[in-house]
């Protein structure tokens, strides 16, 4: 009989933390010629389009950049999370509170001076977002309540709040669909380069890896949110007020997704609908698993996962392969990233026996 | 007049409670039995999508409902499989497992489905199962014609949940399941295989679910739609915890739901001018008010979450 066994190793040297994302990432690509064979697609052409479609021309390669924004960070909020144990799959949810205030601001704010719209916009989508975590975050650490699930549900309480606003005082007067009004031109991010998409929420997200790098390197904060994340009991008896910890991770975490709907509100829509995003939020969570938590890992992997959705469309179109392999790619790159993290810690061993 | 209505409205309701409660007791039981034996599935919401997709695509190809049915259960089996050698053989986070699952299974069901039918403007239907009404039963008056005409697989569901008390409480199996969820290091001293165990638990927990989401497809709706388990997965998820990982008291949850499910349905139906989104908003608060209230009293699987290494003993 064979049997597998699983052994610890000795920590790997440093690049094999590049590697093995890399590595990961290879693997999936070449796995995801089952899916394209099953749907009848030409291999190398649907490859190629894959590629083409994302990369190929400068509108397809700014329209990554577009793509990647709200991935990287909805990626980066889930990865500030899980560092810290705060299992926040709430993301989703986030991103649509974060939507719905901007939505609010967007549409009322025509008194102010123009100058002050969007970082009063930014800064209310942020707190939405962050709000919006932290009742679970408080739920988790005053009440015991499970921090999954209560993530969870709460984006289907989001999802339902949104829906009742759009159906009630934010629809678009003399509309019977649920939307709500255009926000105001000076609510609108400014596109940074001509003839594309490219927008304002690219940047913030860029600046947002700078700024999650440098809490988790170089502030207290970052140092006490890996303690709670490694050993909570071990870091409560350390003298680290834990409570206090994973409710800032989570307002940040939450904070970062409620940024991402700000960007798809102001910067794409302009007006809310009910579907402002396909699932960035659960994205978000594999996008934070392949780049191993790690803010520049989060940009890498939020950028691959921008080309796969993006040249998924172009697939489609050339090679009639239907454009929902983007999804299956995603879900077979978290399990796949997985297997290869578990290489790092433990080495398997099959024994003969 | 009035009081016909109220009959008839009660009676509705009770029937929409009982057919609303049924993919929840599916997957609650399910999921109850993969933590009793020590893992946390989180693949639910995507096998019960696999699972309403399975069903009706193959109800849709072989007009045979209960082929269908019993081909979601087996795609739910291969899924409850898959996370098993992630979780159980691999030993890897089972939150991150579990999720992995249902963004693949997500995925792949719209995916296949996209695949066989394109994009309809009008959605392929099939004619759906036929509600049964029992002897007898369906005669009590109010009550009886809406809780006793129903789906045979929400009978099927009833049944399933003292089947599942007797296994986990009444035999030599369900004591091994316990043992294997509350203390591995034991079960594996007394030859009980940790792995095997769970992996069991898992295949036979993802069946349920498949089914669950089978029910969805071809009893309740006859069509699939990519939202159609629309968070149902993870309300069984907590109702688990509400349940306290308890078979009856889980199923007590998941009609808690079904009623809440059904009142908002029959609201609507009536005229009501209730914005919809809030009715359907209260039976997830009211799950997570739950939650506070079990949350602290809850006797949990004591080795739930934690991956079973026999080189690790007692880590």
């Amino acid at each position: 009989m064979i049997r597998m066994r699983i052994t610890r190793r000795e920590p790997l040297p440093k690049w094999a933390r590049v590697v093995i994302p890399i590595a990961a990432i290879v693997t999936t690509l070449i796995l995801s010629a089952i899916p394209i064979l099953l749907a009848g697609g030409h291999l190398w052409k649907s490859y190629y389009y894959l590629f083409y479609g994302a990369l190929g021309t400068r509108f397809n390669l700014l329209e990554t950049f577009v793509k990647a924004s709200p991935l990287l960070l909805t990626g980066l909020a889930v990865a500030f999370a899980f560092r810290a144990k705060f299992w926040n799959i709430g993301a989703e949810g986030q991103l649509l509170a974060g939507a719905l205030a901007a939505t609010v601001l967007g549409v009322s704010l025509g008194g102010i001076p123009g100058f002050l719209v969007l970082p009063v916009i930014i800064i209310g989508g942020f707190l939405a977002g962050g709000i919006w975590a932290a009742i679970p975050a408080i739920l988790k650490t005053k009440l015991k309540v499970d921090d999954v699930v209560s993530t969870l549900l709460l984006n289907y309480v989001m999802i339902h709040i949104m829906g009742a606003l759009l159906f009630g005082p934010l629809q678009q007067p003399g509309s019977s669909w649920p939307r709500s009004s255009a926000i105001i031109e000076a609510a609108q991010y400014p596109i940074l380069l001509t003839r594309s998409r490219f927008h304002l929420g690219i940047l913030i997200a860029l600046l947002a890896v700078l700024v999650i790098w440098f809490i988790n390197k170089r502030t207290v904060f970052g140092y006490r949110a890996k303690a709670v994340g490694v050993n909570i009991r071990a870091a409560h008896f350390g003298g680290i007020n834990t409570t206090a910890v994973i409710l800032w991770t989570a307002m940040v975490s939450g904070g970062l997704a409620g940024l991402a709907g700000v960007g798809e509100l102001c910067a794409l829509q302009y007006r809310l609908i009910m579907d402002i995003s396909p699932g960035y939020g659960y994205s978000g969570i594999v996008i934070a698993m392949l780049g191993n938590l790690h803010p520049v890992g989060v940009l890498f992997s939020a950028l691959f996962f921008s080309v796969i959705i993006v040249g998924a469309h172009t697939m489609s179109r050339m090679t009639g392969v239907p454009t929902y392999i983007a999804e299956v790619i995603q879900g077979m790159a978290l399990m796949i990233m997985l297997i290869f993290l578990l290489f790092t810690e433990y080495r398997i061993k099959v024994v003969r026996k | 007049m009035g009081e016909f209505l109220e009959a008839a409205f009660i009676s509705g309701l009770m029937g929409a409670m009982m057919r609303m409660a049924t993919p929840i007791i599916f997957a609650t039981l399910g999921e109850i039995l993969a933590e009793r034996s020590g893992v946390l599935n989180l693949g639910i919401e995507g096998i019960m999508l696999m699972g309403a997709m399975t069903g009706f695509l193959v109800t849709f190809g072989t007009g045979s409902l209960w082929f269908g049915v019993l081909m979601a259960a087996i795609v739910g089996m291969i899924l409850g499989l898959l996370m098993a050698f992630l979780s159980v053989n691999l030993g890897l986070s089972q939150h991150v497992s579990g999720l992995g699952i249902t963004l693949f299974s997500t995925g792949l069901a719209m995916f296949i489905y996209r695949l066989y039918f394109g994009s309809p403007t009008v959605p392929p239907i099939v004619p759906p199962f036929k509600q049964v009404s029992l002897p007898l039963l369906s005669k009590i008056p109010v009550i009886g014609p809406g809780l006793f005409t129903q789906y045979t697989l929400t009978y099927l569901a009833w049944l399933l949940i003292p089947v599942m008390s007797i296994l986990l409480y009444k035999t030599k199996m369900g004591l091994k399941i316990r043992t294997v969820g509350e203390n591995p290091v034991v079960a594996d001293t007394v030859g009980v295989s940790v792995i095997l165990t769970r992996t069991l638990c898992l295949v036979v927990g993802g069946a349920l679910m498949g089914v669950g989401g089978a029910f969805l497809t071809l009893a309740h709706q006859n069509m699939f739609l990519i939202d159609v388990i629309g968070g149902r997965g993870w309300v069984s998820i907590a109702m688990v915890i509400f349940g306290n990982w308890d078979p009856l008291k889980g199923a007590i949850g998941a009609l808690i739901f079904g009623f809440l499910d059904g009142l908002q349905l029959r609201l609507q139906g009536l005229g009501f001018h209730i914005s919809f989104h809030i009715f359907l908003m209260i039976p997830y608060l009211l799950t997570i008010v739950a939650l506070i209230g079990v949350s602290r009293k809850a006797s949990v699987p004591a080795s739930l979450l934690k991956p079973y290494r026999r080189e690790e003993k007692g880590g």
